[in-house]
């Protein structure tokens, strides 16, 4: 749908991300719709809420502590880790 | 020290409520501060408004254009200083002198001080959607209906390519059209209500004629794309592994209890769910302004007729004083900024428009919340393991027992004894249906004190400790 001007780096692996997309937009438009383990059954999470009310999407951003994929825009170079953990990335 | 700068007016967020009630006190020659979590004002409802092309598809936009003409007016000649991309935190100090602390929205790492001073204060925090429990939410690929609009509208992202829409309210109409507008195949909206409810309210609809108008238009958009709308009906359980692949849909009865399982079952990949608005209002019950129950059964800010709140500092206009729409919020926003100037001795006309526009507005809201209650038999579409709150993964199993055993008999008393609530969301999504459950178990109706419970926030979002740190190191007066 949207041209990418960017490229962040999920897990190690490029991702195209376009000018107004967060990182979670970038995510899903890759076909990823989860990148984090919840704590007491380990079930997968992704986007929920979308609008940063709901804290499900948490990625670390270059080497920082967990913050909202759906509030965070996606910049060229971005080092995001997600917590997909055995699966690898995508 | 981190000097604080002093503002004769803070406006938080930049939504139609806050937008307007900037610019409206910027014209005033009212030197404005106006902070927003995002990085374009627009707020919730209009997105992308910057992009004539995006924003020909969105009634207002003319308005809304002016609106953001006037606003880079008044950036230039600083009668409105702009700070996006901010999340206030924090609110401390006395009337007339009430220190916010800013920080950038979602920052990873500790970020430097950034407070200011709010002679005067106006919230516009707005909202965010209503859920409900329904078994097998909490799969990947379920997400609220607001959260398939933010990623369509300002993101240009489809959310899902094979989409139901379920809940209830007439947001569900422009997701489901939007989406398919956008190249997805949308199976279906269900809406858990009987759509003939509006009749009972036709006097209310039709003072705000703009708005069958607007309804019309989204039903033409459900024939075109061809989809299917079912009222009296849920998505009753959603089914995969690693994500959503399948729906199962029951009908409900006028009461509103499920008379049949299983009408249809649909293979997605996506299901968008809402069940309309609740107010976001951990900010205003910072300041200490009073709260209470508003139409919807949610809790909203209590405000005279000119948005006054309980403190002699603070107006609140949009959302967060009762959901309305972005109409609402405008007018509201308006006639906050004229009862500021008011406060500050300074008449200004329109206050008595206003009042009657916001009148008619708060009647169509109320006709609405009439027509689209949230179900009150969710409770009874639950299986043992839905989970009730997401974050802390507490079953509704978990959840009825600690009213049984443990005899929870408030909200605040289930948060206690679950943990409902105290995970990273703090209670936004899950506090109305804590909530809701703790007073039917009691039998009684949910209160004000129990959503207070659920909804009052030390802090507004996660802050490194490292900054609070930096905070309290400071010499403050």
């Amino acid at each position: 749908m949207v041209e990418p001007s960017s490229v962040i780096k999920v897990d190690g692996t490029d991702v195209p991300a376009g000018p107004d997309q967060t990182v979670a937009a970038a995510l899903i438009a890759a076909g990823i719709v989860w990148w984090r383990r919840t704590r007491r059954y380990g079930r997968p999470r992704g986007l929920f809420c979308g609008i940063g009310a709901c804290f499900d999407c948490l990625v670390r951003v270059d080497g920082g502590p967990p913050v909202r994929a759906c509030l965070t825009p996606a910049r060229d170079g971005m080092i995001i880790d997600t917590d997909r953990g055995d699966e690898g990335s995508l | 020290m981190t000097t604080a700068e002093r503002f004769a007016a803070v406006v938080v967020g930049a939504g139609p409520a806050g937008l307007t009630g900037a610019v409206r006190l910027a014209a005033a020659g009212v030197r404005t501060a106006l902070v927003d979590a995002g990085p374009r004002p627009g707020g919730q409802f209009w997105r992308h408004a910057e992009d004539a092309a995006a924003a020909r598809g969105q009634h207002d936009h003319r308005m809304v254009r002016r609106l953001l003409d006037d606003l880079a007016a008044h950036r230039a000649t600083g009668m409105i200083d702009y700070r996006p991309g901010r999340e206030v935190h924090l609110i401390t100090g006395a009337p007339g002198e009430r220190r916010l602390e800013l920080r950038p929205t979602a920052a990873a790492g500790p970020a430097r001080p950034e407070p200011v001073i709010a002679e005067r204060l106006l919230l516009c925090p707005g909202g965010h959607d209503r859920q409900l429990p329904l078994p097998g939410w909490d799969l990947p690929g379920v997400v609220a209906a607001g959260g398939a609009q933010a990623l369509l509208k300002g993101q240009r992202t489809l959310v899902g390519r094979r989409v139901i829409v379920a809940g209830t309210g007439p947001f569900l109409l422009p997701v489901a059209v939007g989406l398919a507008g956008a190249g997805a195949t949308v199976v279906g909206v269900c809406e858990a209500n009987d759509p003939g409810r509006w009749l009972r309210s036709a006097a209310a609809v039709a003072g705000v004629p703009g708005k069958l108008v607007e309804g019309a238009g989204y039903l033409a958009g459900l024939a075109r794309h061809r989809i299917p709308y079912r009222s009296r009906t849920i998505v009753g359980e959603l089914r995969g592994d690693d994500r959503v692949r399948s729906v199962r849909l029951d009908r409900l009865d006028r009461a509103g209890n499920r008379s049949d399982t299983g009408i249809a079952e649909l293979d997605v990949d996506t299901v968008a769910l809402g069940w309309g608005f609740t107010p976001s209002l951990e900010l205003i019950m910072m300041v200490g302004a009073e709260t209470g129950l508003g139409a919807d059964g949610s809790l909203i800010t209590e405000v005279d007729d000119r948005q006054r709140t309980s403190q002699p500092d603070v107006y609140v206009a949009g959302e967060a004083t009762g959901v309305g729409g972005a109409a609402l919020s405008r007018a509201e926003g308006e006639l906050a900024a004229l009862s500021l100037l008011g406060d500050l001795g300074r008449t200004a006309p329109g206050a008595g428009r206003l009042g009657r526009r916001i009148r008619r507005l708060r009647a169509f809201a109320a006709a609405m919340h009439r027509a689209h209650p949230v179900p009150a038999g969710w409770p009874d579409w639950c299986t043992p393991d839905t989970l009730l709150c997401r974050c802390e993964e507490v079953t509704l199993a978990e959840a009825e027992q600690a009213t049984r055993e443990l005899a929870a008999r408030s909200a605040r008393q289930l948060k206690l004894f679950t943990r409902c609530g105290m995970g990273w969301c703090q209670g936004r999504i899950c506090g109305p249906n804590v909530a809701a459950l703790a007073a039917a178990r009691t039998g009684r109706p949910v209160t004000a004190d129990d959503l207070r419970g659920m909804a009052k926030r030390t802090l507004a979002v996660p802050v490194p400790l490292a900054e609070l740190a930096a905070l309290a190191a400071e010499d403050r007066p």
